[in-house]
């Protein structure tokens, strides 16, 4: 069962600026992002200005303000991945997916993420799908991991 | 009796006499040094779980099942060797333990069948562990004496990936929190802030400062309330060694933790732990459970009178984070930007009360020293810099892992002697040491030691440990744009010279990496101009800047413009890549003899740089082509060559 806003709210102090972060990781852990709304009701109970609640939360690369697709990927390019060769698989997962990294298909299924290191420099380079480990892929192979991920929806 | 109950009043307790020989005989147990029954171990840090460490696991109960064998499987952290994961080791009773390399799930069926008839496979053996009790394998080397491990010095790794980061009996049953019981029972924090800065130690966040002096001056501040961050951010594209010591020994940082807190007369503490590390936030967050339980959190310690309370904080991801006053700013629910140094956090910190700030490796550190008095650790290392240091050795390096070595240990003997040299037979071209902060250093500086002037003379730093291997088949010039688009994207943007002067030098480089087609003559000379310009910008950057990042952010360009000139005069003027990473400049041929003329590549090229007839040779146009490689890729006869 998903917690409403108002309850995840609720656990949270009223006025207490330290607990924006906390709260805000909350909502998103919750509903996957944060929407408009939640930064709306955030900035009532924090009692701060909902612009700047906005402001604090993109600064940090964590919040996300758009829903992620069915299928998330995150392809490393920490500086290991990078001397495997990340960059090129970055830009082939995005010519196969038609997405610019940090965008999410309009059909709700891919969503694309750069990330730094992963914690699996010895088998780079790495990509992630929904928290399953690629290792040591080969830009021959991604048309081929995709189409898998295309093929079970 | 209960374990917690038998170890909170025959180990913990004021009066408990260790010396009994059933408690001996009972911690033994509890650490495992003997068995009543086999024990698996299996390497589940985040290195074993990717390369299938849970397969793995799933793999060895399913057989413990069918065969109908009791035993006990124990998920152990990283040991350090994180390109041999998933490791899993075998202890059988009254037999020293085993311990096998790359065991995912398919080979675990032979690996079993083979042990339990007490056989050693010959296939994927690392080594035993030594160990005065338990009978040896034959013809299996000790795990000790491996060149992986026979340099190393382990203090803060000493039990990573050896003892189980789940239990806190295991924990105590080392000798764990009883020098954090002697500390309150029998210290003043002034005692212990004394003994600290006699050891030597000194921050191994970066900065290097004397922990013993930070501790002081937040100890002597007067105020109502004091705080202790433990800053595990570590966001250092690169360096994994806190994560490890996290999953491998939670305890033993949350012991430094305890000691630390109580030296500078904090009542409460908080650990920054990045978001993305899951495990590490997993694995703290139960250890703390478990401190609660056994009474070690709360009011009044063990009758001690000391108060101490643990706050996890998840860190939103941003790598200026890791810089202390960003961190503050970051847990009073701010934007993480640094404030202006001084007031020093010591004295004005977190809620403007004094707040020390170590990395999770100075904290894990501070048991050691308690335990075995600051003159033992003081001869390990060299007189700058006492003890250890752990780094994280990647990029193309044989093996990729941790290691921790005696301080003044030279970057050669890390590189060649522990990690086995480079990879593939190839090249070494040079090591990037300390992050986005760090330099490149050529194989001629390789004898350099670690430690913190040593290498700051050679305008290095020691930074947070990570080290990253580099091959012939890397590009410098590419190595430093990585590092500035890092940077620049990292930057808070407080300050205008770090915000937009390390864009304007990852634009620059950008451009010597970019083929100039098309390229007016005007372009070509902002091309030069921007050249000219890197070394004032990069001054200038340094001189201007209010926090580390900036003030550190040209040290990758200046250090491989000053040990890979000719690499960059190469970009500059022939505009070639010798490694061939930068793709746009690379120039392609088409070798006549092996062209067929199927015309696949002349289709696709999207500049039209490609000439020839159907069944002819064809050629390839150079001041038309564009690099991108297509036609590389899409002929089949391996007819288009690099040139
Ligand atoms: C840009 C920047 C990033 C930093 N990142 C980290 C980090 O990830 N982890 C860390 O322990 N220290 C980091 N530091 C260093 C901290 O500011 C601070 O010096 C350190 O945590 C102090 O602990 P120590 O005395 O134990 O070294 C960073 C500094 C700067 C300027
Ligand atoms: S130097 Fe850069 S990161 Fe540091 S405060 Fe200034 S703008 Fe921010
Ligand atoms: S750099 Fe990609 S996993 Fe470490």
């Amino acid at each position: 069962m998903q917690a409403s806003l108002d309850e995840i709210i609720s656990r949270y102090k009223a006025g207490s600026r330290e607990s924006l972060l906390p709260l805000l990781q909350d909502i998103q852990i919750e509903f996957g992002y944060l929407n408009e709304e939640a930064i709306l009701r955030v900035g009532q109970h924090i009692k701060l200005p909902s612009s700047k609640v906005y402001g604090i939360a993109t600064f940090y690369d964590q919040f996300r303000f758009v829903q992620k697709g069915k299928f998330h990927f995150k392809v490393c390019r920490g500086t290991s991945c990078h001397m495997h060769g990340s960059l090129s698989i970055l830009r082939e997962v995005e010519r196969v997916l038609n997405l610019k990294e940090g965008q999410t298909s309009r059909d709700g299924r891919f969503s694309l993420e750069a990330v730094s290191c992963m914690g699996a420099c010895g088998s780079a380079p790495v990509m992630n799908v929904n928290g399953e480990f690629k290792t040591a892929i080969a830009i021959q192979d991604i048309a081929q991991i995709i189409n898998f991920y295309r093929s079970t929806i | 009796m209960d374990e917690k109950k038998f170890l909170i009043e025959k180990v913990l307790a004021v009066k408990a006499d260790l010396t009994q020989r059933e408690v001996i005989d009972a911690l033994a147990l509890l650490r495992h040094d003997t068995v009543n029954i086999p024990v698996v171990y299996i390497g589940s840090g985040t290195c074993g779980k990717v390369a299938g460490a849970n397969d793995t696991f799933v793999a060895v109960n399913r057989y413990l099942e069918e065969k109908n064998i009791k035993a006990e499987v124990v998920q152990v952290g990283c040991i350090g060797l994180c390109s041999y994961e998933p490791l899993v080791d075998i202890q059988l009773p009254g037999k020293a333990r085993i311990s096998f390399k790359s065991i995912t799930h398919e080979r675990v069926e032979t690996l079993l069948d083979d042990i339990f008839n007490s056989e050693v496979p010959t296939e994927n053996v690392l080594g035993q562990f030594n160990n005065k009790r338990h009978n040896r394998w034959n013809n299996v080397p000790l795990i000790n004496e491996l060149p992986f491990f026979r340099l190393q010095h382990r203090v803060v790794l000493a039990n990573c990936g050896v003892s189980n980061p789940d239990s806190i009996s295991d924990y105590i049953a080392r000798g764990g929190y009883q020098t954090y019981l002697k500390c309150i029972r029998n210290y003043t924090s002034e005692k212990i802030c004394n003994i600290v800065d006699q050891s030597g130690l000194r921050g191994r966040g970066g900065g290097g400062y004397l922990t013993g002096e930070k501790w002081m001056m937040a100890h002597n501040t007067v105020s109502d309330q004091k705080y202790l961050i433990c800053n595990a951010a570590e966001s250092d594209p690169g360096a994994f060694m806190d994560r490890a010591v996290i999953e491998g020994d939670p305890h033993l940082l949350l012991e430094g933790i305890a000691i630390t807190a109580y030296a500078i007369g904090a009542t409460k503490a908080y650990i920054y732990v990045m978001d993305e590390y899951s495990q590490a936030y997993f694995m703290l967050n139960q250890a703390i459970n478990q401190l609660k339980d056994f009474g070690f959190i709360g009011y009044n310690i063990f009758e001690s009178g000391v108060d101490f309370k643990i706050t996890l904080v998840k860190g939103p991801g941003a790598f200026v984070c890791g810089e202390e006053t960003a961190l503050i700013n970051s847990i009073e629910g701010k934007r993480g930007m640094p404030r202006p140094k001084p007031p020093y956090p010591a004295i004005e910190g977190l809620f403007g009360k004094p707040t020390v700030i170590n990395n999770v490796e100075t904290l894990a550190n501070i048991p050691f020293i308690l335990r075995h008095g600051p003159l033992h650790f003081n001869e390990i290392g060299i007189p700058e810099a006492r003890g250890t240091k752990v780094f994280a050795i990647s990029g193309k390096a044989m093996i990729t892992g941790l290691v921790e070595v005696p301080m003044g240990t030279s970057i050669r003997d890390i590189i060649f002697k522990i990690a086995g040299g480079v990879k593939d037979g190839k090249d070494f071209k040079a090591v990037q040491i300390g992050g986005p902060s760090g330099s490149c250093l050529p194989a001629s500086q390789l004898d350099l030691t670690v430690g913190y002037e040593s290498l700051w003379s050679e305008g290095a730093i020691i930074g947070s440990g990570g080290m990253i291997v580099m091959d012939e088949d890397t590009c410098m010039v590419d190595i430093a744009k990585f590092f500035m688009n890092f940077l620049q994207k990292e930057s808070c943007g407080k300050c205008i010279p770090c915000r937009e002067g390390t864009r304007r030098i990852h634009e620059i480089l950008e451009n010597i990496t970019r083929r100039p087609t098309g390229e007016s003559g005007f372009e070509v000379l902002e091309r030069f101009k921007g050249i000219i310009q890197l070394a004032d910008l990069s001054e200038v950057i340094r001189d201007t800047s209010l926090c580390g990042l900036g003030q550190t952010a040209p040290n990758p360009l200046l250090s491989a413009m000053k040990w890979f000139r000719d690499e960059f005069e190469e970009h500059v003027f022939d505009r070639k890549c010798r490694a061939g990473v930068c793709k746009e400049l690379r120039l392609f041929y088409i070798d006549v003899d092996k062209c067929i003329g199927c015309v696949a590549c002349l289709r696709k090229c999207p500049s039209n740089a490609i000439v020839g007839q159907p069944r002819q040779p064809h050629f390839i146009i150079e001041e038309k082509c564009i690099g991108c490689g297509i036609c590389f890729d899409v002929c089949k006869f391996v007819a288009v060559k690099l040139k």
